[in-house]
């Protein structure tokens, strides 16, 4: 076998794929049911429990209904189908189609994430040109930061008295932070020629904001914003299961009340989705402000 | 009066070793007339880019005062526009849009068309036709410079502040640029303060010649007139029987002389100490 980096990537990514669903296919098929060995007594007892079915055939199978264990790919591309064709539809208060379950989550993600950005780069443009402000911040940012959003949440709760806002508050706290570091770097980091030739051409504050500090310190903003993107995605899904909001994150936890671990192995697939979209769209929106020197 | 002067200015900063303030250099005076090319040579180290910040107002001073036109600098403004050694273009946006920021500023009442023309005028002036709308990682280090000079010239500044301006630039693109320099120079007569290492350049270019000696308590010991007639190129200023002693003089100051501070440090006496600039002439 040569290994030269020659060659098409997709046939490997299509390969690990059909290994993957193969060997998940095969290792959850169980075995079939074996009706030798045991008594008509305790086969009737079955039946009458839903272990069993009987066959076409007058022979006796486990009820594909009462499946245990892990479902295979079938299964969840079954559940998946049927998913995706109520995907509008709404059942009932904590029913509703993976439509809107995604736009839920979507827009509680959208929220707190541009909210926590704004917040970020606004104080740390602030803290970024200010050196004695950087440096009193900086002790109470080094704790916050390392805080998991999540432990924020009974406190939040208690104060906002309203799980949707604390969700949406969650992400926000998941967010700010990495934002809020980068920035203040980017900031005072910049080069400070553009900053004295914004003062010799005499800017007036905003100009200098938007046409000499934020353009500068966009590829590091940028940074900062993707981590921040990436740890509010993750916050995202465990405050919709602890809150009991509806979303995406929130769909896992309900299939496993419901014991349908196909529909929690399709909830995960789902948040998978959503955030390669989401991120393919960050990656747009990044291409436009960074610049290359 | 003259236009610009420098007038008994030193510069402290605080010790990084604790102690007593370092002083860069001491008692600058030096005056420059409407429509004078002066430019100050020294070794690295000897203050002279601070001197030219202090004069831009990107600095404080410590001690002394800078006078234009009449009145005292107290921070950067429109009128002493500087043309920096890494070009100082912003690389997020093209060449007619550094220019253009730059425009915009100096004449806020302009109207759009104005302010296109205007800019279109200086971009052709530095020869950068057609790359209106490259950004300036496409550009090499030379034209980088001619942006910065057509934004510097754009402005029309009351004085012009090079800082080394074509350090970063390769030694034959150098020389071509210099050239054009002259000639908008020659065009437009401004008043212009240069920092540099380059002798050949300062002769080229300048009036007269500050020569400083080495910091700390850096000083300006010599004055060298530039007797060599305008207009002057490349190949006709090394022809006058000037130019070598001129540029000898430099050169042997810059080797033998500038040094004096560690001398006086070691308890010479020192020779360029209060006493006025000798002034050299040919």
């Amino acid at each position: 076998m040569k290994i030269n980096g020659n060659g098409n990537p997709w046939v490997i990514s299509v390969f690990i794929l059909v290994i993957f669903l193969g060997g998940w296919h095969v290792l959850t098929l169980g075995s079939s049911f074996e009706a030798k060995g045991k008594t008509e007594e305790q086969l009737q007892m079955m039946l009458f429990n839903g272990d069993i079915v009987r066959t076409k055939g007058g022979g006796y199978a486990w009820n594909p209904e009462k499946m245990k264990g892990v479902p295979g790919p079938f299964a969840v591309v079954e559940k998946a189908r049927t998913e995706l064709s109520e995907a509008f539809v709404i059942k009932g208060t904590n029913d509703h189609g993976i439509a809107y379950l995604v736009l839920y989550t979507v827009s509680r993600f959208a929220a707190g994430f541009l909210a926590a950005s704004v917040v970020a780069i606004l104080f740390g443009i602030l803290l970024g040109l200010n050196r004695v402000l950087f440096r009193a911040f900086n002790p109470f940012i080094q704790i916050l930061k390392p805080i998991s959003p999540l432990a924020w949440m009974p406190l939040l709760l208690y104060t906002v008295k309203d799980p949707k806002w604390t969700a949406i508050l969650v992400v926000f706290m998941a967010s700010v932070w990495p934002t809020l570091a980068t920035t203040a770097f980017g900031v005072s980091s910049l080069k400070k020629e553009f900053l004295h030739v914004a003062a010799i051409l005499q800017l007036s504050w905003f100009k200098r904001l938007y046409r000499v500090i934020l353009p500068g310190a966009a590829p590091t903003i940028v940074n900062g914003l993707r981590i921040s993107f990436g740890s509010a995605l993750v916050a995202v899904v465990p405050a919709e299961m602890l809150l009991g909001e509806l979303g995406v994150g929130y769909l896992s936890w309900i299939e496993w009340n419901n014991l349908d671990i196909a529909g929690v192995i399709f909830a995960i697939l789902v948040i998978g989705v959503v955030g390669v979209i989401l991120d393919a769209g960050f990656n747009k929106l990044a291409g436009l402000v960074t610049y290359q020197e | 009066m003259s236009f610009l002067v420098v007038d008994h200015v030193s510069k402290f900063f605080p010790s990084h070793a604790g102690g007593g303030d370092v002083c860069i250099f001491k008692d600058v005076t030096l005056k420059v007339d409407k429509g004078e090319f002066v430019t100050v040579i020294g070794h690295s180290g000897c203050g002279k880019s601070t001197l030219l910040n202090i004069i831009a107002g990107l600095e404080t001073l410590s001690e002394g005062g800078v006078i234009l036109n009449g009145r005292e600098v107290s921070g950067p403004g429109l009128d002493r526009m500087v043309v920096f050694q890494n070009f100082a273009l912003m690389p997020w946006m093209t060449v007619f849009e550094n220019i253009a920021l730059a425009v915009r500023s100096a004449y806020p009442d302009w109207k759009k068309e104005q302010v296109v023309a205007h800019v279109h005028k200086y971009i052709a002036l530095v020869g950068l036709k057609g790359a209106e709308d490259k950004r300036p990682i496409a550009l090499s280090g030379g034209m980088k410079q001619r942006v910065g000079l057509a934004r510097a010239f754009s402005i029309e500044p009351k004085v012009l502040l090079l800082d080394e301006p074509f350090a970063q630039i390769d030694a034959l693109t150098r020389g071509v640029i210099q050239e054009e320099l002259v000639q908008m120079w020659n065009a437009t007569r401004n008043t212009v303060f240069m920092v540099t290492h380059d002798v050949d350049e300062a002769i080229l270019l300048s009036d007269r010649i500050m020569l400083m000696t080495n910091g700390p308590s850096a000083r300006v010991a010599e004055i060298v007139d530039v007797t060599i007639p305008r207009p002057r190129s490349r190949d006709t200023v090394i022809e006058h029987p000037h130019y070598y002693k001129i540029r000898n003089h430099v050169i042997h100051f810059l080797v033998r002389h500038a040094a004096h501070a560690a001398a006086v440090a070691r308890g010479a006496s020192d020779e360029f100490s209060e006493a006025a600039p000798l002034v050299v002439r040919f």
